[in-house]
């Protein structure tokens, strides 16, 4: 991580931005919201399991909003779950990300046209940080998704950039 | 094991004009037509009939027959006015292992039909959700509420044909 | 007598054990369950009106859609539907690959049901096991068609592609090493004493009100009732196979308990594995596709046909009026007609139980939903 990849021998001194700092800790351990809609949720299941294994970049499944950092939006949002999406999303602590999974999420999916009841893509109630493409996408994909949105974290600051 | 022309037999014979008429012109399904203010009694009658037993309730259906009169609005959008709205009830007696299909048609401006819940208790949510898809009123029912969409729909029946969906509900844009 | 006040309680509809977005109301004295109501429609994605606007063939993609974990069977039984409308037969070659496609997949949301089951109710370790070996079935189904999840791969009149060179092989090995890991999770769940406690003699269902309540699948064998509609009215060529019908015999309490809905799926997933090695043996060579007009367009008329899902017997009624898309397409979904007996199930247990009497149900929302 650029941090901690060097070998001390004495005095255990490191000197860092707070920026560096507050972000390494911050997309190292992206606790995920367990929360799934629809078929996504079983790809997301399948990243979490054993053969792709989230674990490793630090996601873990909470129950609870108010423990996560992170939420996936895994598959159609309808209406009737949208203002629930965007009650857990405001019970969520800052800093909260999002990613946006499917292509139901994004802007609709296969139900883009004729789904009377589809809300067509989550990011017209909540503001979605990584899209990830596919229907549905692959745990790869997914993995990717979550690697984008670490070198999002990473690029953060404390300071107003100035215009 | 009986087939469909015996067991309409068995229904005229019992229950005379509530039965309407067998219908065999379609191809693979003949289709029982009965009325829909005795569908309770017939499916009482089904259920407990000791030749009959039809213990199960495969499939309610509600469909929208599309064979009102087409209005244009002055928006240029077109509505139904008349017409009929169907249920169709898939039976089947897994002890005997006979099937019929039983369909009974009522007027699309005040759709009315007799609940059978009380006799399969499956029949219960299939009603409601015939009633949230087609606003099909099924009288003497425990609980009709939408199931599906949410309780506070306002914009019509969507199976209907001639549904239009509205541009927002609650804040959100619903078009693409 | 003391009397406690009622309470209601919301479970969802983001819970962890809810198997997607289900609300359940609970209305509880003290922790005793009075009575459920479950709230639906949060994934309710408007599958029968796109039906009346697409094609025949269009429809393949939505119908992998309503129960996605079950994709396989779900295009199986709606291309039987319109073959049946249409009158027209399949090549054997293609009746076999289906059979093992769809029998595989039935092994895969077992393992799914199973696996987290097992979550639901506290044990963590089957379902990493099971989803091992998941992975493998999705592999095979994905140098088949290209996808691992929905597949679009059963189309009306055949198949989309052939199967892939080496495929009898792989799933036979498949197969093999799976064998060992039903043993496995035999020892590591279903013989285990705290899950034993948590399930046996929860939720029994009896098989009266289990038909009374349309219950399918599954769920009705457990509570004691052979009826399977791969045997009861046999489609495709399952009346080629030597398999058997496990039913629910109450071992470790009363029959139609959620021990015995669980153990259920265990034993379906062995005689899966029997009838896929039967059809791997007999797998004739041929084409894949059959003669179709170039349009698929039935003539009036309509017809209910149905087939065995993981989850239960699921139907398409489709009413047809001569054109290119089907006038309506009403689909019985298994699911959906489980769940109703939730609240049956759940009188006079406690909170806890409500977890377990739901995973034992095996739901998925997408076809509860539509
Ligand atoms: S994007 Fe595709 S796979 Fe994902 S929820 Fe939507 S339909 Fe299902």
């Amino acid at each position: 991580m650029g941090l901690l990849d060097k070998e001390f021998s004495d005095d255990n001194i490191v000197i860092s931005k707070v920026d560096d700092l507050l972000n390494w800790a911050r997309l190292s351990s992206l606790w995920q919201m367990s929360f799934g809609l629809a078929c996504c949720a079983i790809e997301m299941m399948a990243t979490s399991a054993s053969h792709y294994d989230f674990d490793r970049f630090g996601v873990i499944p909470r129950p609870s909003p108010r423990q996560a950092d992170i939420i996936i939006i895994s598959g159609t949002v309808t209406l009737k779950m949208a203002t629930r999406i965007k009650r857990l999303y405001e019970q969520m602590a800052d800093p909260k990300y999002i990613i946006s999974m499917g292509s139901c999420s994004n802007c609709g999916g296969p139900y883009w046209e004729h789904g009377y009841h589809v809300l067509k893509g989550v990011d017209r109630v909540i503001p979605v940080d990584v899209y990830v493409p596919g229907c549905p996408p692959r745990p790869e994909a997914l993995l990717e998704g979550l690697l984008t949105l670490q070198e999002k974290i990473r690029n953060e600051s404390l300071v107003k950039k100035s215009v | 094991m009986k087939s469909t022309e015996e067991i309409f037999a068995l229904l005229k014979e019992k229950f005379g004009d509530a039965v309407l008429e067998l219908n065999t012109k379609l191809p693979k399904e003949a289709v029982i037509e009965v009325t829909p203010l005795k569908v309770t009694d017939i499916c009482w009658f089904l259920r407990d009939n000791e030749e009959l037993q039809f213990d199960n309730l495969i499939l309610l259906t509600g469909l929208d027959d599309d064979n009102g009169e087409i209005v244009k609005l002055e928006d240029g959008t077109t509505e139904t006015k008349g017409g009929t709205l169907s249920v169709v009830y898939h039976l089947e007696s897994m002890k005997l292992g006979h099937k019929i299909v039983l369909r009974t048609t009522t007027g699309r401006e005040n759709p009315e039909v007799e609940t059978v819940s009380k006799v399969w208790a499956c029949a219960d949510w299939h009603e409601r959700e015939a009633y949230d898809m087609f606003g099909i009123i099924f009288l003497n029912h425990p609980d009709l509420r939408r199931i599906l969409m949410p309780y506070d729909w306002e914009a019509g029946y969507p199976l209907r044909k001639d549904y239009k969906n509205p541009e927002f509900y609650h804040g959100m844009k619903v078009p693409y | 007598m003391l009397k406690t006040e009622q309470m209601v309680l919301n479970m969802g509809p983001q819970h962890p054990s809810t198997h997607g977005v289900l609300r359940l109301e609970l209305e509880l004295e003290g922790e005793i369950i009075v009575n459920v109501k479950p709230h639906l429609g949060y994934l309710h994605r408007c599958f029968e009106k796109h039906c009346e606007a697409m094609t025949y063939p269009q429809i393949i993609p939505y119908v992998d859609r309503l129960d996605y974990l079950a994709s396989m069977n779900n295009e199986m039984g709606y291309a039987i539907a319109v073959e049946r409308l249409l009158d027209i037969k399949v090549p054997e070659r293609v009746e076999y690959i289906r059979v093992i496609m769809a029998e595989l997949q039935r092994i895969a949301s077992h393992m799914v049901a199973v696996g987290t089951y097992g979550i639901d109710i506290g044990a963590f370790t089957p379902f990493l096991y099971l989803f091992r070996d998941r992975e493998r079935i999705l592999t095979l189904f994905e140098k088949t068609c290209g996808a691992r999840l929905l597949y679009n791969y059963i189309w009306v009149g055949g198949l989309s592609h052939d199967l892939p060179i080496n495929f009898v092989n792989e799933t036979r090995d498949f197969l093999n090493d799976f064998k060992k890991t039903v043993i496995e999770v035999n020892n590591l769940l279903s013989y285990n004493k705290i899950f034993i406690e948590r399930t046996a003699n929860v939720g029994v269902l009896n098989v009266e009100s289990a038909i009374n309540y349309g219950i399918t699948g599954p769920n009705l064998r457990a509570s004691g009732l052979k009826w399977d509609i791969r045997r009861n009215d046999p489609y495709s060529i399952y009346d080629r196979f030597d398999f058997e019908i496990p039913v629910g015999e109450g071992l470790h309490g009363q029959v139609g308990d959620c021990w015995d809905r669980y153990y259920l799926r265990v034993q379906e997933m062995i005689q899966s594995i029997r009838i896929v090695e039967q059809a791997l043996d007999q797998l004739p060579e041929g084409e894949i596709t059959s003669a179709l007009p170039k349009r698929i367009k039935p003539v009036e008329g309509q017809l209910y046909s149905r087939v065995e899902n993981p989850k239960g017997e699921l139907g398409y009624f489709i009413v047809s009026k001569g054109q290119l898309q089907p006038f309506r397409v009403k689909v019985r979904p298994p699911s959906f007609i489980n769940l109703s007996v939730l609240g049956e199930l759940c009188k006079g247990h406690l909170i806890a139980d409500v977890i377990a009497i739901l995973g034992s149900i095996d739901i998925v929302l997408g076809e509860v939903d539509r």
